[in-house]
């Protein structure tokens, strides 16, 4: 049932919990805005072994977030579990009702309209002045099972909210990756008309992938929402979904590793540069990333040992 | 086997791509445990003819049924779910998984209705028994792109087996195969099929082929079907002979 990787990930996570005390307020909101993005990269990491990259993820992202903000606002919901349920729920219903559209499209018109959806949750929300337009709002600090939490306690209950639910998330993915529906991608990436003639339609597969990937996006938004405590529209911009778009091809169509890890280094090098050169870190942060695409063109997952198949 | 019940019957296809006319109105039916030869000249409308029984292409006009039931525009995968399966000219594959995978995942698909693919690919079952009767077990574990053009064939028509069909379309099943490996390839594609009690339909130039397998032969020209009948009545058609197989003079 638990296979050598599904340890390594409980390890790494188990590493991730221990660190929690000695890590100061910011590496704590760096590290897991890190691990909510590498969520969100293992939703994209569904749709692209199936060849398809979505340019508007970043629509169930910041749907999550409002969903998260707005169960504890408007329904008195303060339990972060709770939040994190209601958001995972409502982004991933509007995954599905999406989807009954997208799912019909591939490549390019496939990223494009899952963009223009995005645009328009974007324009929506600049225009809503009860959700604050263009500033949003503050979202309240959520409690944990009836404990409240504040200052930098509430960081790290947080954060290791944070670990053990991308472990376990990472862990759904990587079991889901090993069922024989999770071989299915990759087979309509490389002959979808054969996976018809299989009696399997690629359609029915991309909305569920595409749905689920939803879901992911929406639970990452809801801890970033949580732990930075305010939400604006800029979660569903375009850019944001750029930068999604961004982890998943630097992370390739390996497994979960190339995910988190891309989502790690792609924040690591986002607040390095920062922190550099004010002015000028979008240059940086282009340039390594350029670097490492010239480097590993098949995303970092590629570097893991590939699976031996008995002889 | 006329009063065998009809598998699959066209009634009055016609297919227009634009201002071009592919198939003119064929109507033909194929009846359980037949062995069906589909030949004809290049663009005669063999492959469009299969693209549309298939449910791949909807006819510009006319019907399709399977067992009696009407299944116009449905596409490929109802088709396959009421017990069809097809091979292509050019083998379609995944090229970056190995012959093995393949038909794993054509048994894990072939068995959705029976066991969920939730659960882990079905290593090690009926996979491997049709590995070995193709003579595919040496190539197993290579990627396809890799494989032979005879034993990618030979892949593209195992994974079409491996759904158990009840009606199997096979599209040129030796083109692109060497002449030498034409023999066995047949052979070793009858012998499973005969296995499983299948019908065919399938599209071949090679008329020796034809002669040694089918128990029934439609003649298409130019998306109109020429002829319909026995092997022998058909093959000694002048029209057939002549438009058809290029011969000068009906053999005698």
């Amino acid at each position: 049932m638990f296979r050598r990787a599904d340890l390594r990930l409980a390890a790494a996570g188990a590493v991730l919990l221990a660190a929690t005390s000695l890590m100061p307020g910011w590496l704590l909101v760096l590290a897991a805005t890190a691990l909510a993005k590498g969520i969100v990269a293992l939703g994209l990491l569904l749709l692209m072994r199936a060849g398809l990259v979505p340019f508007g993820q970043a629509m169930f992202y910041c749907l999550g977030g409002y969903a998260a903000g707005l169960g504890s606002l408007w329904l008195g919901i303060r339990d972060v579990l709770l939040l994190l349920l209601l958001a995972g729920l409502a982004a991933g219903a509007a995954g599905w009702v999406v989807g009954l559209l997208i799912r019909r499209y591939r490549g390019i018109f496939f990223a494009m309209l899952s963009m223009a959806f995005s645009m328009i949750l974007y324009g929506v929300l600049l225009k809503s002045q009860d959700l604050g337009s263009s500033d949003g709002f503050s979202v309240p600090r959520p409690t944990l099972l009836g404990l409240t939490m504040t200052g930098t306690p509430a960081l790290r209950i947080l954060f290791a909210v944070t670990v053990l639910l991308t472990v376990l998330l990472a862990w759904g993915v990587s079991a889901y990756l090993r069922t024989a529906m999770g071989q299915i991608g990759p087979a309509i990436r490389q002959n979808e008309v054969r996976v018809s003639y299989l009696g399997y339609e690629p359609d029915r597969l991309i909305h569920r992938e595409y749905a689920a990937s939803g879901l992911l996006a929406g639970v990452a938004g809801a801890l970033v929402a949580m732990l930075v405590g305010q939400v604006d529209p800029g979660m569903g911009f375009w850019m944001t979904s750029g930068e999604f778009v961004f982890i998943a091809i630097l992370a390739g169509t390996g497994g979960i590793w190339g995910s988190l890890g891309a989502a790690f280094i792609l924040e690591a090098v986002h607040a390095i540069a920062f922190d550099v050169a004010p002015t000028y870190w979008r240059l940086i942060l282009g340039g390594t990333l350029l670097v490492m695409i010239l480097r590993f063109p098949a995303g970092l997952s590629s570097l893991a040992p590939r699976r031996v198949r008995r002889a | 086997m006329a009063d065998a019940p009809a598998l699959l019957e066209a009634q009055g296809l016609v297919m227009r791509f634009g201002a071009f006319t592919a198939l003119r109105g064929i109507s033909a039916t194929i009846r359980g445990g037949e062995v069906v030869g589909l030949i004809g000249t290049n663009g005669a409308g063999k492959t469009t003819f299969l693209n549309m029984v298939t449910g791949y292409l909807r006819p510009t006009e006319g019907r399709v049924l399977l067992e009696g039931r009407d299944v116009t525009g449905t596409g490929p995968r109802e088709m396959v779910g009421r017990g069809l399966a097809r091979s292509f000219q050019v083998p379609q594959l995944f090229p970056e998984m190995t012959a093995r995978e393949h038909l794993v995942l054509a048994e894990a698909l072939a068995d959705q209705g029976q066991r969920s693919l939730l659960g882990p690919l079905p290593e090690g079952g009926r996979a491997e028994a049709m590995l070995a009767r193709f003579g595919l077990a040496a190539i197993a574990d290579t990627a396809v792109s890799l494989v032979p053009q005879g034993q990618r064939k030979l892949i593209d028509i195992a994974m079409a087996l491996m759904l158990r069909p009840r009606l199997l379309l096979l599209d040129e099943p030796t083109s692109g195969v060497s002449s030498a490996e034409k023999g066995p390839l047949m052979q070793t594609v009858f012998e499973a099929i005969r296995a499983g009690g299948v019908t065919v339909l399938f599209v071949e130039h090679d008329m020796e082929i034809v002669e040694r397998y089918v128990t029934r032969i439609l003649a298409f020209r130019d998306g109109e079907l020429l002829a319909d009948g026995t092997p022998e009545a058909v093959l000694r058609d002048r029209e057939v002979a002549r438009s058809v197989l290029r011969r000068k003079e009906v053999a005698t």
